[in-house]
């Protein structure tokens, strides 16, 4: 074929296979998570509990957007879209939790 | 590798010379692949805020009443809960592997993974279909079978509870709130297996074997979503902390 034009670059750029030992060694690193959560939950840390179980789901939630999903081999405009999700789901958190966790800081009378 | 016969990027038209699954509104197949891929996105960006919104009310609830949480989850099946995460796991495996089946127009395997995706997705109903039917014969099951803390040999524990501040109406609202969550996701497992059964007949036929493995590609980011819900579904719901309040 002629020289690549940068569009058909790209097609080769989206089109790319994994090899399947990745996805083998995501799996595993999946399964050693989920056993890690059980684990964990049955030591009492009071707190952090829920901090060390929601840190390991984020390993595992970007385990699978990474390799499973692809993003670790994907377009910038991809990979802008599924920035784009978390950043709007962030916004929704912060903002709201700000609201209830300070409503105990400036109590109004008869609340 | 894409060895796809293409037209090279003219304005318009890859109708000539372009492979049959190249739609006409498209320049030429890196500028389509890129294109359904950014829908998915975008579409599963919906879905994040979607249940989002739920996840944001699990969180609000349990800042206030965290121990009617701890009551909850100790309702629910730990055992159960951790072999359905396996389960989707697994299955997320498997679509992965479909995928790749796809790319390398391996019509027999991509037919096989899809089929053995599909077979763990209904496990992990049939799964949830026992925890729910013990769940609704316990009494826990709100505006349906909500009798547990009604019962006299169970006033120990709504004792135990008004120690703490919360009354079973509390626990009734983590519940209600377990429910919808487990429920709209399980909803979301039962359109993926439909998605999933229509790309195993289709496929079957040779039709994402060809190069136009792309259909399957965005099934499987559908799929691996649903999996990353459950993943933060199961310590949520399941994995409170194990000693009771």
């Amino acid at each position: 074929m002629a020289a690549h034009t940068q569009v058909e670059d790209q097609a080769e750029h989206t089109h790319h296979v994994v090899p399947l030992t990745v996805y083998y060694a995501v799996y595993v690193a999946l399964l050693v998570l989920l056993v890690a959560t059980f684990l964990v939950s049955k030591i009492e840390l009071g707190p952090f509990n829920i901090v060390v179980a929601m840190t390991i789901a984020v390993m595992k939630m970007i385990l699978i957007v990474l390799f499973f999903m692809h993003i670790r081999w994907s377009s910038h405009m991809v990979r802008f879209f599924a920035g784009a999700a978390l950043f709007w789901l962030t916004i929704m958190f912060v903002l709201t939790l700000n609201d209830y966790f300070s409503r105990l800081w400036f109590r109004l009378p008869n609340t | 590798m894409a060895t796809e016969t293409h037209a090279p990027a003219v304005e318009g038209h890859g109708a000539h010379g372009g492979v049959p699954y190249l739609h006409h509104h498209f320049d030429d197949l890196a500028q389509q692949r890129e294109t359904t891929s950014l829908a998915m996105w975008a579409f599963l960006a919906t879905e994040a805020m979607m249940f989002g919104g739920l996840f944001l009310a699990y969180t609000v609830y349990r800042s206030l009443y965290p121990q009617a949480y701890v009551e909850g989850s100790h309702h629910l099946n730990t055992v159960l809960g951790t072999v359905n995460t396996f389960i989707l796991l697994t299955s997320s495996l498997f679509m992965a592997l479909a995928v790749h089946a796809a790319a390398m127009r391996n019509r027999k395997q991509l037919v096989l993974f899809l089929v053995i995706t599909w077979i763990f997705a209904a496990g992990f109903l049939v799964v949830k279909g026992f925890e729910w039917t013990a769940d609704y014969h316990e009494g826990i099951m709100p505006a349906v079978s909500w009798h547990y803390y009604d019962e006299p040999e169970h006033a120990a524990d709504v004792q135990r509870l008004a120690h703490y501040g919360i009354r079973p109406n509390h626990v009734m609202m983590f519940f209600v709130i377990y429910f919808c969550m487990v429920g709209l996701h399980g909803i979301h497992v039962l359109i993926g297996m439909i998605i999933i059964g229509t790309l195993i007949v289709l496929s079957s036929k040779g039709l994402f074997t060809d190069g136009n493995d792309q259909p399957v590609e965005i099934s499987g980011l559908y799929w691996h979503f649903v999996d990353i819900v459950w993943v933060f579904l199961y310590p949520l719901f399941y994995l409170i902390v194990i000693r009771q309040p």
